[in-house]
């Protein structure tokens, strides 16, 4: 692959007690690029997340953001990597005793010295290009499950990171709202430029969006390529996974 | 085996939360002395643990304060020592019922509620929303908590004590027929400032406590809604313990060696 990473796992392992959720697992996360990651449930999508973020470190192996191996820098430096990158988590994790306009602004208002009402219309303008324009001073509690994705995703975007991580995007939404968030994913990314990884088990979602897909499959990524080469890959468990089918390599 | 296997589990596990204490404590004093501090919202906090607490203090110190003083002031007649019940009851109010009692019933009701907040918190991921905007929990959650604490634990005390004497005071007149000069005469004979400051001091300690074990036990939530209740109940058992232990230790420190 000649396109440049920008974030790159390298030989991962990590264990959680006597389990194996990364083992060996190197994966580059190309630069401008959408990367979708796909497996079964429980096969450690959403850890690679969290190790690109710095939220984890792996018991064996390297993370690299750009040339910076972030497993081997303090914490105190962590939070300059961590300000580059935004984590969109499944259920949005919007803090409930503040609104959504404090949500979104949240990062603003705690790490920078911008004026209030700079900050105020930042909010606004990211609440807008998720369409969420008049939720500003909603609790969260009185928006659905949708709604709150989109939100998390305005929280992700305010701050213009380099990298947005995307955790099930779309998971327990219906195909018109699935459409719309999957949709927003590859606008946002046009419009911010930057870099975004997406976890997701959603195949229709993932075509649409991907430049990059990978597979991980017992803590191992076992294909890479573009959508089209994840489509004609010749391994059985990648042709079982999208057929979605009982019969094949996959343990049931 | 067994039993030695359980003891070195339940070294290691208490070791571990010791440190883990230890390590809340350290964080939240460095965030302070470097005054990182959220002072929004530690007022807010100021409101929520300790403004709110005040009812449930007042009752629990008025009734204490009437109990202590209906036991001791009719045998005390009877001995024809009444005129001492004042002192006994401000003794005891200042020095230990009124911190500790406020310090227990705040554990209760504000350990829990600090406990479940961030352990919901935790499982809801929010926690860790936090850390990925580069906002360290514990000074966006624990440190106004701790403040809060600190602030409101000894305004609580000292509301205790009031009310615990006037209750005693009372009863005293009213069933032992002890005049309201004499038992306020007798209580101010006993008690001096410094028994108030170190009552106070010990509503400190006791509010540390309180607020670092909630959140402690609130960060180390696992396993979803069971796991909430699991660290509300040890963040109320755990305080508790803590506030007999460390009263025990501070009263043998400020008055034992006397």
């Amino acid at each position: 692959m000649d396109a440049k990473p920008y974030a790159r796992l390298d030989d991962v392992s990590l264990f959680y007690g006597d389990k194996v959720v990364l083992k060996n697992c190197t994966l580059d996360i190309v630069e401008g690029a959408i990367t979708c990651v796909i497996g079964l449930s429980g096969a450690g999508k959403s850890t690679i997340l969290r190790l690109l973020d710095a939220l984890r470190k792996p018991d064996e192996g390297h993370v690299y953001i750009g040339d910076r191996d972030i497993c081997h820098t303090p914490e105190t430096e962590l939070i300059e990597v961590r300000r580059k990158i935004a984590l969109s988590f499944q259920f949005a994790a919007l803090l409930d005793s503040l609104t959504i306009g404090e949500n979104v602004g949240l990062p603003l208002r705690e790490n920078t010295q911008q004026p209030e009402a700079e900050i105020r219309q930042i909010v606004e303008d990211a609440l807008d290009s998720v369409g969420l324009a008049h939720t500003y001073d909603n609790l969260p509690s009185e928006l659905s499950g949708g709604m709150l994705k989109r939100a998390g995703f305005a929280r992700a975007i305010v701050t213009k990171p380099d990298l947005v991580l995307y955790d099930e995007p779309t998971t327990g939404l219906d195909p018109i709202v699935t459409h719309l968030i999957t949709d927003m994913i590859v606008r946002l990314r046009k419009k911010l430029g930057g870099t975004a990884v997406v976890i997701s088990h959603d195949l229709q979602s993932i075509f649409m969006m991907a430049d990059y897909v990978a597979m991980l499959f017992e803590g191992a990524i076992i294909a890479y390529g573009t959508v089209e080469e994840i489509k004609r890959s010749p391994n059985p468990i990648v042709q079982q996974f999208l057929e979605g089918s009982e019969v094949g390599p996959i343990p049931i | 085996m067994k039993l030695l296997d359980g003891l070195g589990k339940g070294t290691i596990e208490t070791l571990e939360y010791a440190g883990g204490i230890t390590q809340l404590a350290g964080e939240s004093v460095g965030f302070i002395a470097t005054l990182r501090i959220r002072f929004g919202e530690t007022l807010s906090q100021c409101y929520l643990l300790g403004v709110q607490s005040l009812i449930i203090v007042l009752l629990t110190s008025l009734f204490t304060g009437m109990v202590f003083s209906l036991e001791s002031a009719n045998q005390a007649v009877q001995y024809g020592v009444g005129s001492l019940v004042g002192g006994a009851v401000a003794y005891t109010s200042v020095r230990e019922l009124g911190p500790m009692l406020s310090a227990v019933v705040v554990a209760g009701r504000v350990g829990a509620a600090i406990a479940a907040e961030i352990g919901a918190m935790v499982v809801t991921e929010q926690i860790e929303a936090l850390r990925s905007m580069s906002l360290p929990p514990v000074r966006y959650l624990v440190v106004p908590r701790l403040l809060a604490m600190i602030i409101m634990l000894p305004l609580l005390a000292i509301f205790a004590d009031v009310v615990s004497i006037v209750g005693g005071m009372w009863i005293a007149n009213t069933y032992a027929h002890i005049g309201s000069a004499d038992f306020i005469s007798s209580a101010r004979q006993t008690i001096g400032f410094p028994d108030v400051v170190k009552g106070l001091f010990k509503s400190v300690v006791f509010g540390i406590i309180i607020a670092l074990v909630g959140a402690y036990q609130g960060l180390k939530t696992r396993g979803g809604a069971a796991g909430v209740g699991l660290a509300t109940t040890g963040a109320v058992v755990t305080s508790i313990i803590l506030i007999f232990v460390t009263n025990f230790i501070m009263s043998y420190m400020l008055y034992g060696t006397h």
